[in-house]
């Protein structure tokens, strides 16, 4: 840091947890960075894909009394099957591909924390496009499934239909949910990573033990519930925009 | 007017400071959350998990703010915009 901003012995350095580029190419005359988000997103993705081929050819030969990696499977498919059964009532096998790979994603994302990896999501190039696919969902499930008719009415909702004057007011609203979604998940992965690094890297020895429970909280539980709620919103945001309460 | 680049330092550390006080709304607003599910529980103990997830969804979106505010002091403190 130089500055001693953070009362660090000034061997500390903040690119611990900063994103950083490790090699440079160029394309098409760009210059583009690979950076430590790509190296891990890759790890991730070769991790999950390598599981998902295991488990799919696991389950093309499934035998009516599982064994203990078909058990787990089930049981995987099973609770993320249930989640977006209960939140989405009876649309909800149409949203079961994107809901689970969603979950699946951003909860290994969160506790690669644990493996060393930077995590993903403390990346907001990553978040914001999750953010979008939520938002491209919701307002094509929005199109789909409501009149136009209805649609103008309920963006000019609480005056009536023919004066118009909350409509942008409305519009701003619908912007701001994929913003606030992907900065919440963003913002906690983030003030995690920092918190952990700034342990380790102003305490040094200090540091024994203890920081395991700090891992437990910051990147196990405050993952687990961002994960929950990344996608519990997301689901809750497409049911309402298809209508189907009512 | 210029100041030496010390001073902007200092001051944008006041202000991450400053920023950071975001976190006692969402703290307030979590902590009544977390009071009326502890209630609710008692009140309906058969409701336990649908009040946990609903609780642990509406905390989650309450701590926005206040990652907002944390988010600004991130950048006035790593990214440094007003350094020039």
């Amino acid at each position: 840091m130089g500055y001693g901003v953070l009362m660090s012995s000034g061997e500390f350095d903040s690119s611990s947890f900063m994103i950083h580029g490790i090699f440079k190419y160029s394309f098409f005359g760009h210059e583009v960075w690979i950076t430590n988000t790509h190296v891990s997103i890759l790890i991730i993705m070769i991790l999950l894909i390598v599981f998902s081929l295991v488990g799919g050819k696991c389950l093309k030969k499934a035998t009516m009394k599982p064994g203990k990696f078909q058990n787990v499977i089930e049981l995987l498919v099973e609770f993320l099957d249930g989640i977006v059964d209960k939140a989405m009532g009876k649309g909800a096998p149409k949203y079961y591909n994107y809901i689970g790979t969603l979950f699946v994603f951003i909860l290994v994302s969160n506790i690669s924390g644990l493996l060393g990896l930077r995590p993903p999501t403390a990346d907001y190039g990553v978040t914001l496009p999750l953010g979008i696919l939520t938002f491209i969902l919701v307002h094509y499930a929005e199109v789909r499934f409501n009149k136009p008719l209805d649609l103008w009415k309920d963006k000019c909702s609480p005056l009536p239909p023919w004066l118009p004057i909350w409509l942008p007011i409305n519009i701003i609203s619908d912007i701001a949910v994929p913003i606030s979604l992907s900065l919440r998940l963003f913002a906690n992965v983030l003030s995690g990573t920092i918190m952990m690094a700034l342990v380790y890297g102003l305490l040094k020895w200090v540091a024994v033990a203890w920081p395991a429970a700090l891992h437990v909280y910051f990147d196990l539980f405050s993952g687990a519930i961002q994960t929950y709620v990344f996608c519990m919103l997301t689901m809750t945001y497409i049911s309402s925009a298809r209508g189907d309460g009512n | 007017m210029d100041f030496n680049e010390n001073f902007v330092l200092g001051c944008s550390a006041i202000g991450a400071g400053l920023a950071v006080i975001a976190g006692i709304g969402p703290g307030v607003g979590q902590g009544i959350a977390a009071g009326h599910g502890a209630a609710a529980v008692g009140r309906n103990p058969g409701a336990r998990s649908e009040i946990m997830s609903t609780m642990l969804l509406g905390q989650a979106v309450a701590e926005t703010t206040g990652l907002y505010g944390l988010l600004v002091a991130m950048l006035l403190l790593f990214v440094k915009p007003l350094v020039g």
